[in-house]
């Protein structure tokens, strides 16, 4: 009898338990997609921008000076990037990855995973995980500043670009969710040619050795944005 | 002198076979404009094709300087070999025609008809080059128009600026010029030794291609020794499209990345040219002509 009583007790104990601990992963859950939806919902007062900055590239093979250059953005999802004369190369779904288009579908399941700081901000870990099968991307982890609504760092696995992360740091366009600086940080395969079809000039000076496996790195300062003044077709191409 | 150089440019420019070296210029940088207008972005992919799967290209590479760079890589390999057409036939044929004796015959010396016949040979590859210039940079910038370079290394690819080009362009093809009348020097020198002309053309194209095939075999044996060779320094034009770099790895607008090394190549040149110039000189006004 005692036994039985027990047995009631603790089944009675784990019930509630589990109850209260699925009670308690919904109310998070619920809190990252509200979470999400304040900062989208801020970023939605952008139709349109065109930004003016200067990138810095850094990949150990790529020798590049410091560009001039034009940002153009419109809503949902068309961006560019523009360069003052000459060429650019650029992580492919890094750069091209604005921080609108991080939040642009709605397939994805939000997880609260914590909170941390990023400098001496606080922040809230959200990570986002897509629904949908044929999604590029694997896995976004988003550090947001939840006083601010502004998302300060994401980490994007993706299927075919491998792992990026998109650092940001907000200035006087903070109110528009948009960033005065974002650093792009992402793998770099090794760069090789034969020395047969270069046909290379060797002016004797030694070659430095290549660090190997060493993160790239995008750096685009904006100096400033016009916000939804409209822009052409003919800018986004 | 002056009088002397004006009878060997009207010598040079009156034979046929000195605008063969213009019609073959014309051609293969007509072909390669052809080509990379046809199949440029297959090409592109070729040269970043490391990179093209994880980097996207903004802006225009396949711009008129990219066309030119092309040209300029291939043609100096085989524009020598059109030089030492002219070069090489400067003392040869006249030995060939018979009126070598005739010519030193003259109240002139050996030594300012030699040279006014070198100036004549190295001012035909410095038009050869203006040729090049024309076709190869001018008119590929007007169909391809410009922007920046992608210069793709074997180890590195350096990206310059539009506006930071065209001054490079000029220093390139002054070097150029250099590296040309280097040729130019080294077929007059076999020149005097044949009584006609082909035997020193094809030494002369003999040289280059052997030279040239050891400079670009990455073999570490011709690699200690490439640095004697004038072939090596003669690709030395491409210094002048690479950049030094800051402290953060950026590279720096408007700067040369060793400007010592290309000034010592051109000088290299320069000592090759009056090696060859000064030995053909010394070892004709010591020869017995006969024919």
């Amino acid at each position: 009898m005692k036994n039985k009583f027990y047995f009631a007790l603790l089944f009675s104990k784990i019930i509630l338990t589990s109850y209260l601990l699925l009670l308690s992963l919904a109310g998070k859950a619920q809190t990252a997609d509200e979470l999400i939806r304040k900062v989208k919902a801020k970023m939605d007062k952008v139709n349109d921008y065109v930004a003016t900055g200067k990138m810095k590239t850094d990949v150990v093979f790529i020798k590049a000076p410091i560009a001039n250059i034009k940002s153009y953005f419109k809503k949902p999802n068309r961006f560019a990037i523009k360069r003052d004369g000459g060429v650019s190369l650029l992580p492919k779904g890094g750069v091209s990855v604005n921080v609108s288009s991080l939040l642009l579908t709605e397939d994805y399941t939000a997880i609260d995973a914590g909170k941390t700081t990023l400098g001496a901000t606080p922040v809230r870990i959200v990570k986002l995980l897509p629904t949908s099968d044929n999604s590029d991307v694997v896995l976004t982890t988003m550090y947001i500043d939840e006083a601010n609504l502004l998302i300060r760092k994401a980490s994007t696995t993706t299927r075919e670009n491998g792992t990026y992360d998109m650092e940001m740091q907000f200035g006087k366009y903070a109110a528009w969710g948009l960033p005065d600086k974002v650093v792009f940080s992402f793998n770099t395969k090794d760069y090789k040619l034969p020395k047969g079809i270069t046909l290379e000039y060797d002016d004797g000076s030694k070659k430095a050795e290549l660090p190997k496996n060493k993160k790239g790195r995008v750096e685009i300062s904006y100096s400033s944005y016009i916000i939804n003044k409209g822009i052409t077709e003919a800018m986004l191409k | 002198m002056w009088s002397l150089l004006k009878i060997e440019l009207f010598k040079v420019f009156k034979r046929p076979r000195t605008y063969i070296a213009f019609i073959a210029v014309w051609a293969i940088v007509s072909l390669i404009q052809l080509a990379i207008y046809v199949d440029g972005p297959k090409y592109m992919d070729f040269v970043l094709k490391d990179i093209k799967d994880n980097f996207d290209v903004i802006g225009n590479p396949l711009n008129g300087y990219f066309v030119c760079f092309v040209i300029l890589q291939t043609l100096l390999i085989h524009v020598p070999l059109l030089v030492a057409l002219v070069s090489a036939d400067m003392i040869a044929g006249e030995a060939n025609m018979g009126t070598l004796r005739l010519l030193i015959s003259k109240p002139v010396s050996r030594t300012k008809l030699l040279v006014s016949k070198f100036l004549a040979s190295a001012i035909y590859a410095v038009i050869l080059l203006i040729w090049i210039a024309i076709l190869g940079l001018f008119l590929s910038m007007i169909i391809f128009g410009t922007d920046g370079l992608i210069n793709a290394k074997s180890y590195e690819i350096i990206i310059l600026n539009g506006n930071d080009i065209f001054w490079r362009y000029l220093c390139a093809f002054g070097f150029a010029a250099l590296a040309l009348v280097t040729v130019s020097s080294l077929g007059f020198f076999f020149s005097i030794f044949a009584e006609n002309s082909l035997g020193p053309i094809v030494a002369t194209m003999s040289v280059i291609i052997v030279f040239t095939i050891l400079t670009t075999l990455d073999i570490p044996l011709f690699q200690s020794v490439k640095d004697y060779f004038f072939t090596s320094h003669m690709i030395g034009w491409k210094g002048f499209f690479e950049m030094k770099v800051d402290a953060d790895g950026m590279a720096i607008p408007g700067t040369i990345r060793n400007l010592p090394a290309v000034l010592r190549s051109a000088g290299i040149l320069l000592l090759h040219v009056f090696i060859f110039t000064g030995s053909a000189i010394f070892i004709f006004n010591r020869k017995d002509v006969l024919s």
